[in-house]
């Protein structure tokens, strides 16, 4: 197994699909000849043209319906949003168009194409530029919505969603391109909607993806410190969630908490720890406790910032809360 | 052909009394304007009208006419729900323009979607039937009045968020690019929609990378109450073309030839040049925006003078002129349509309401790469039914691949 950097697993991902099907191209802001705002789609333009990948004006509505209308004729098209924060624009692309024709049609639609970008909280970019708005998404039937938090889940839940027929938003997290993993030297993929087991404990079930598990699991590795075992489970895919594994653990720990770095209110965590809580009730031994971002917008400031984001130590406290 | 003409203008809604008399004016001057229109300079046209696609092309606007009298008679009655954009007025365009279209073209338009599937060929029964609901509409009674789409012929049909759908257009221009084929992709929508932002992005990217769409703006002068005049900058909608670099002009969109002409040369463009063409179609709607519209924003003055340059009646006109038809074969003709259109009424009231699991079937595709028991376990959606049992449709000139 090859030790990646998630940048460098989610570029493979995108060579690799495109080496497989001619079906699938690439559009979106500076992802050609600019090598990507991340650098994400680095050479790809040299290895497959212009017209496979697609340097785009800055247009985000007419980025994703591009995307969507070749979808709907065939085409497998990756859009990338330079960061998901500037997918607003292209929401009504997303949630009346691609998540709605196949169902407006009664099932003669497929729209084959997946979103994708970073997301999250970067480095003191302040509020226009620090958003997690994955509820947006999870929000629609009809969408799928994958958040992963390591290399290997990267590469094999990204080839996963070009090669599905559905439409996806693949949101990614900045600060975790860097970070390094092992991904298999194989062609694989993981099938969308799979949770994983990430960590195994016993004291206290920790539901977190993207960049809060790989927090939630420096804070295991804290409490583990301390004798407290914690069982992370990474949902890996937010739409459709696969939410045996989670009761499941929930049951063997009889605690919970849900660690995201979005805002509390109508999130996804609200919605796990509703399901939690109605799967599980006599199950838990505490209220399921949420780790969440304040509920305000992202200052500028780094000391502010690093209030903001749920760190580790928060969610060790957290963690002793919920088992106090 | 005063008889005929007088027989549809006695269908037409009654206008309202009043309008603002700035408004009167403004639209009235605008007509003028239109009235000389010819064929663009350097037009070749089409084909000319031979005397079987004459009379086909007049029985099909006839049938959209009929078709949707017939379904406001019944919304009135309270069997189709809610909201009804009637064509009535414009059926010109949809059927001058699917006469030159290829069988392996796309087409995408706005909610007053009626007309382009009647012009396309779809079967009136399924349409009738997706109005009033049931299992047996073409949408399987989840799309409604504003999204009729039939993929196999490369209708895309109706969308109901205005402008969005013309991006979407942009790209099934840009895989057509990609695959290297000669089809083209049409654009439908209303002078309201080129206000939206979505229109200019499309335009753009459409003139900067040679993409294949012919845009079609579809100028009945009002966006929902708004007139042309009171909504835009620029009231000779087509000059906005400019802006992008692209072919532009107007097309009078009350006479079906004059139709076919100019969009003849915009497909050419588009197949040969791999251009892009934005046709501004003068055209009025006869009756309101929706059902729910009485119409207070214009004159019956001004509804009555539009209805003078009926396009049923022009084509009636020319068939007669052309000695393709006499009289007494286009009054055959026309209760020829009305029979069809009560039998697709009947066919509506006898098919069956759809059943419950419809409502959780046609979410997602049933992929090897989705784990569907997540999907199926989801509480949120109580899914019953996860296949997706109809059949997906794509024919090999929809769903095939980069050559």
């Amino acid at each position: 197994m090859a030790i990646l950097t998630m940048r460098e697993a989610l570029n493979q991902a995108m060579r690799e699909e495109m080496k497989r099907d001619p079906n699938v191209f690439l559009l979106g802001e500076e992802v050609g000849h600019y090598q990507g705002a991340y650098k994400i789609t680095s050479g790809l333009v040299q290895e497959f043209g212009d017209w496979r990948v697609r340097d785009t004006p800055i247009a985000e509505e007419m980025i994703a319906g591009v995307a969507v209308g070749a979808a709907w004729v065939g085409m497998r098209p990756i859009a990338e949003m330079m960061t998901f924060n500037f997918s607003l624009l292209a929401l009504d692309m997303m949630v009346n168009h691609a998540a709605k024709y196949r169902y407006m049609s009664g099932g003669q639609i497929r729209c084959p194409m997946v979103m994708r970008g970073p997301s999250g909280a970067a480095a003191q970019v302040a509020a226009q530029h620090s958003q997690s708005l994955e509820s947006y998404f999870a929000h629609v039937p009809g969408l799928i919505v994958i958040m992963p938090s390591t290399p290997k889940d990267a590469k094999g839940l990204l080839k996963a969603a070009i090669r599905d027929d559905n439409p996806v938003v693949f949101m990614e997290n900045e600060v975790l391109y860097n970070i390094k993993g092992e991904v298999p030297d194989e062609d694989y993929v993981i099938p969308i909607g799979l949770s994983e087991v990430k960590r195994t404990g016993h004291h206290v079930t920790i539901v977190a993806w993207s960049r809060m598990c790989y927090h939630s699991l420096l804070a295991a590795e804290m409490l583990a410190k301390e004798g407290i075992e914690c069982e992370v489970v990474d949902p890996r895919t937010i739409r459709p969630l696969d939410e045996a594994p989670i009761f499941d653990s929930v049951r063997k720990t009889n605690h919970c908490v849900i660690v995201e770095e979005a805002w509390p209110q109508a999130s996804v965590g609200a919605y796990i720890s509703d399901r939690v809580q109605r799967e599980c009730f006599d199950d838990l031994d505490a209220p399921v406790f949420r780790v969440n971002a304040p509920d305000v917008p992202m200052p500028y400031s780094k000391v502010l910032e690093k209030l903001y984001v749920p760190q580790p130590e928060k969610i060790v406290e957290a963690v002793k809360q919920v088992l106090a | 052909m005063p008889k005929k003409s007088a027989a549809l203008k006695s269908r037409a809604s009654a206008p309202a009394k009043s309008a603002p008399p700035a408004a009167k004016a403004s639209t009235a001057a605008r007509s003028e304007v239109v009235k000389p229109l010819a064929p663009g300079k350097t037009s070749k046209g089409a084909p000319p009208l031979d005397r079987a696609e004459a009379r086909r092309l007049y029985r099909q606007m006839l049938l959209i006419r009929r078709f949707e009298e017939r379904a406001q008679q019944i919304y009135v009655e309270g069997k189709i729900g809610g909201f009804l954009h009637l064509y009535i007025g414009q059926e010109a365009i949809a059927c001058g323009i699917m006469s030159l279209l290829h069988k392996d073209d796309y087409f995408i338009g706005a909610y007053r979607d009626h007309g382009y599937s009647l012009a396309r060929g779809a079967d009136p029964k399924p349409l009738m039937a997706e109005l009033m609901g049931r299992a047996t509409g073409i949408s399987r009674g989840k799309g409604g009045s504003m999204h009729f789409y039939d993929i196999p012929n490369g209708n895309f049909g109706g969308d109901g968020i205005v402008g969005g759908h013309i991006v979407v257009a942009a790209g099934m221009g840009y895989a057509i690019r990609l695959r290297g084929s000669e089809q083209c992709v049409v654009c439908f929508f209303g002078d309201g929609a080129i206000n939206e932002g979505a229109f200019h992005e499309a335009l753009n990217v459409s003139s900067l990378w040679d993409l294949p769409v012919v845009f079609v703006v579809e100028n009945n002068m009002y966006g929902m109450g708004t007139s042309v005049e009171r909504a835009s900058a620029v009231t000779a909608l087509h000059e906005r073309g400019a802006a992008y670099n692209m072919v532009h002009l107007p097309c009078d969109g009350m006479d079906i030839v004059k139709v076919r002409d100019t969009f003849a040369d915009a497909f050419a463009r588009a197949r040969k040049e791999k251009k892009p063409t934005f046709v501004e179609v003068i055209t009025y709607r006869y009756r309101g925006h929706s059902m729910s519209d009485p119409g207070k924003y214009r004159s019956k003055e001004e509804v009555e003078k539009w209805q003078e340059k009926d396009p049923i009646a022009r084509l009636g006109m020319f068939l007669l002129d052309h000695k393709f038809a006499t009289g007494k074969e286009l009054e055959a003709i026309d209760k020829d349509v009305m029979v069809e259109v009560d039998d697709c009424i009947k066919f509506s009231e006898e098919s069956p309401w759809p059943p419950a699991e419809y409502m959780y079937e046609d979410i997602y595709v049933k992929t090897p790469t989705l784990n569907w028991r997540a999907v199926e376990k989801d509480p949120a959606w109580e899914r019953s039914l996860p296949d997706d049992r109809v059949p997906v449709i794509y024919p090999p000139h929809v769903s095939q691949g980069v050559k």
